[in-house]
């Protein structure tokens, strides 16, 4: 069965784009437009990794990672940031909120899929 | 990254520009609005990672700067003011300007405006002395190379063996992390052998299923870099510990052992030496017995003894077998050799099955399995794989796409089909022809490609693979597709077809192969005019392959070569002529139908109906002047060649017939309608037919209607 990732973007255009090279794969995929509606989509659905911009009105991405990781069901999947600073201080604060891995952006099609499948399996 | 999906960045920033300028505003009303300023901040960093996200470098560089500003309003480092928030304001136009036509390059305007920017810091911190100069990026505006850093690494062809500890912390499952998906990716790097330590995992009444109480020890035989090593726990860097070091491999070099010393001078006899040996302990035993290793600690520095010592062997077997290179005229000789015996032995095998004696029927039989044997090992040592050649068109297709502006990538598939190394010498030449077709014709330009809703940068993919005796090569390209009416006028224009003549799309495609012809009105430098089509075709000819042709507007156009996987054996079809025997390439022959004289002749034309179909035939008896009679029902045979039907007229036809084809020798150079020959069981000799060559011949005589 196709792995379903959560794609949360605040841009349209970054979100889709993630979303259409991760459909190239065979993934499934869900979008939502900032952290407060990538909480309420995960909720009762099986996401099975979770592809996040940190920079989001409403809710930015470091906190709905720690939301997602208080979810029963979502304690061990993988959750990928975007994260535009190379600087390591936002990937360690995102890794203490329970990131499991980040991608600097701007960054490739193939950067992308190469993490996805690196934590995905 | 996704060039499709730029128009769509783009009207997302014209959106997130109005935003801006409405929050400015508010901000300037409100200075000291902390969700104001944050939601500035935030649509500058939204730009600015999409923009470079998706190629606009000019725009995220800039913004890059003005973010920064912005940053440090949001730290409370500087406060609004009127001048801020105008240059943020006119910042913001920068920004529009540069994303409605993105070929315009405000530098000038952007450097002073930056400088503007950056004088208000000063100025503002002049009263705030402990703000460091570094918060203003010091970083000049320029648009840098961001792809230096992705060069190939380097790769070195060295095994090195690297032991890895990997102690990952007990919580790392809740970080998502599956340390099992890490070994994997290790395991992908070379040869490996893992070892777990599970002496931390409590009994189970203590356990925590949610924690990891695991930790690996890995050796690791790789010629990966270690870099790369440790990328691979890039992401538990800081809820793992990784000890990467490479085990040096040259500690069996380091000289004589004390017992050897002391038996080459003589003092001791070296019997002796290996009694006291045999009977000392082995140090792992002694070091348990003292408690100072325990016992998984010895076996997992045993299993590192073992994966070296094994790694050592396979170096030396490497260096003892490895390969050989041989001239490939004696491979030629060997094949041929291996035909004549070939030959020899099924003569033999012919005169066993007459004499009825069980001994010699029992030798033959022997003979005709190793002949067997030997005739397809002597070919295997011919067959090389492909990817060699394809990986050279890479250059090619980089070098052709950067002068003409297009980002053309080459994709290849199936590098390790094997084909004869003759063919694949020969096919250089038309692929080479085909790859620069599709870079320079087949592939549009970024701006149209764009405008076709496609991604700017082509894909010509270069495909190989078996099937049945051939093999077939694809180059296929996701371009324009061939444009049917450019080529339909032309060829009008060369008289290849009536101006009012109605054909297919698929008969339209196969006129490109005629001589001369070509789409393109310009020359270019990478392809000159037209390149010749016809060549191409002749050239896999001559191989005894065919080439196909398959277009989809808008879409891109595919060119299939169909080869034979060698050259030296053919699959033929025996056929008699009185007492002569001629084989035809068996790839051509589409049928065979029985021939009464008369009965489907039409006069002296030579046009025989077959099935209610019109088809010109040649009758081989004439054409090679064979005396005798021909038999009241004859043989024809319906061949293909250059997408024409033609038939040949034998007497009786044998069967299929694999053969080793020997060439005619020099005498027989000149003599047209033949490829070669090849000697049968019995020892009588056949001649290969170059169908292709006997239709040219018959036709300027005039002889036959196509």
């Amino acid at each position: 069965m196709a792995k379903k990732i959560l794609v949360v973007d605040d841009s349209a255009a970054i979100r889709q784009s993630v979303t259409f090279v991760l459909q190239q794969e065979g993934f499934e995929t869900i979008e939502a437009a900032d952290g407060a509606e990538g909480l309420e989509k995960i909720k009762g659905s099986a996401v099975d990794m979770v592809v996040s911009d940190v920079n989001m009105p409403n809710m930015d991405g470091i906190t709905m990672v720690s939301k997602i990781r208080e979810l029963a069901d979502f304690r061990f999947i993988p959750i990928i940031i975007l994260t535009t600073e190379s600087q390591s201080s936002k990937m360690e604060e995102g890794k203490a909120a329970g990131a499991t891995g980040w991608i600097v952006k701007p960054f490739t099609s193939e950067k992308l899929l190469a993490v996805v499948k690196k934590l995905l399996g | 990254m996704v060039d499709q999906f730029k128009e769509a960045f783009r009207e997302e920033a014209f959106e997130l520009l109005i935003e801006l300028e409405d929050a400015l505003l508010r901000l300037e009303e409100e200075p000291d609005d902390p969700e104001t300023i944050s939601s500035v901040f935030r649509i500058m960093h939204t730009i600015k990672g999409s923009a470079a996200m998706f190629g606009f470098d000019d725009i995220s560089l800039f913004t890059h700067e003005v973010e920064n500003i912005m940053d440090l309003l949001r730290a409370g480092k500087l406060s609004v003011t009127k001048e801020l928030i105008d240059m943020t304001l006119t910042s913001r136009d920068y920004i529009r300007i540069m994303l409605e036509d993105s070929s315009k390059k405000l530098n000038e305007e952007v450097n002073t405006l930056l400088a503007a920017f950056k004088a208000e810091v000063r100025k503002q911190n002049s009263d705030l002395s402990e703000v460091k100069s570094h918060d203003v990026s010091e970083v000049p505006y320029r648009s840098d190379d961001k792809h230096a850093d992705e060069s190939d690494p380097y790769i070195s062809d060295e095994l090195i063996t690297y032991r890895i500890i990997f102690c990952p912390e007990n919580n790392i499952f809740l970080s998502g992390t599956n340390p099992l998906l890490l070994l994997a990716e290790l395991r992908e790097l070379g040869e490996i052998s893992i070892i777990a330590v599970k002496e931390e995992i409590p009994s189970l009444t203590a356990i925590n299923p949610e924690f990891n109480y695991t930790s690996w020890e890995i050796i690791l035989s790789t010629t990966t870099p270690e870099e790369e090593i440790r990328d691979v726990f890039i992401f538990v860097e800081s809820s793992a510990e990784v000890r990467i070091t490479a085990i040096s491999d040259s500690h069996d070099e380091s000289g004589k052992k004390i017992g050897e010393i002391l038996v080459d001078r003589g003092i001791v006899k070296s019997e002796d030496i290996n009694k006291i040996l045999t009977s000392q302990k082995k140090v792992g035993e002694v070091l348990i017995e003292n408690n100072l290793v325990t016992k998984p600690q010895l076996d997992s520095a045993l299993e590192e003894q073992q994966q070296i010592n094994t790694l050592m062997e396979r170096k030396k077997t490497i260096t003892t077998s490895g390969s050989v290179r041989v001239d490939s005229v004696k491979l030629d000789e060997l094949v041929d050799l291996v035909g004549e015996m070939v030959t020899v032995q099924a003569h033999l095998s012919e005169l066993a099955s007459h004499k009825q004696d069980a001994s010699i029927i029992s030798i033959s039989e022997q003979l005709e399995r190793l002949t067997a044997e030997l005739r397809d090992n002597s070919m295997s040592m011919r067959m090389l794989p492909i990817g060699t050649t394809f990986s050279k068109f890479k250059r090619l297709v980089r070098d052709l796409s950067a002068d003409l502006g297009k980002g053309i990538a080459l994709v290849t598939v199936g590098g390790e089909t094997e084909l004869d190394k003759t063919v694949i010498e020969k096919l250089n030449d038309p692929l080479v022809h085909l790859i620069r077709n599709s870079i320079d014709h087949g592939i549009e330009s970024p701006e149209e490609r764009i405008a076709a809703g496609k991604p700017a940068g082509g894909t010509i993919t270069l495909s190989a693979r078996h099937s049945g005796a051939s093999v077939i090569i694809t180059v296929a390209d996701d371009g324009a597709g061939l444009d049917t009416v450019r080529i339909r006028r032309k060829a009008i224009d060369k008289g290849l077809i009536l101006p009012d003549e109605d054909l297919p799309e698929s008969e339209l495609f196969k006129l490109i192969f005629a001589a001369g012809f070509s789409t393109s009105s310009t020359i270019t430098k990478v392809s000159g005019r037209g390149v010749g089509m016809d060549v191409v075709r002749k050239e896999i000819e001559t191989l005894g392959g065919m080439v196909s042709i398959s277009s989809e507007a808008g879409k891109g156009t595919a060119i299939e070569l169909k080869l034979p996987l060698t050259l030296a054996i053919i699959e033929g079809l025996l056929v008699q002529i009185d007492d002569e025997f001629y084989v035809f390439p068996l790839s051509v022959v589409e049928e065979c139908v029985e021939h009464i004289q008369g009965e489907h002749e039409n006069g002296k034309q030579n046009i025989a109906s077959v099935r209610g179909e019109i088809l010109p035939f040649i009758r081989l008896r004439d054409f090679f002047d064979i005396k005798g009679d021909q038999p009241e029902i004859e043989q024809l045979i319906v061949v293909n060649t250059h997408d024409h039907r033609i038939g040949f007229i034998v007497d009786e036809v044998i069967g299929d017939y694999q053969t080793v084809i020997k060439t005619l020798g020099s005498i027989y150079k000149d003599v047209e309608g033949l490829s070669g020959g090849t000697i049968l069981g019995d020892g009588s000799i056949a001649l290969i037919l170059d169908v292709l060559k006997i239709t040219q011949i018959v036709q300027k005589e005039e002889k036959l209607l196509t």
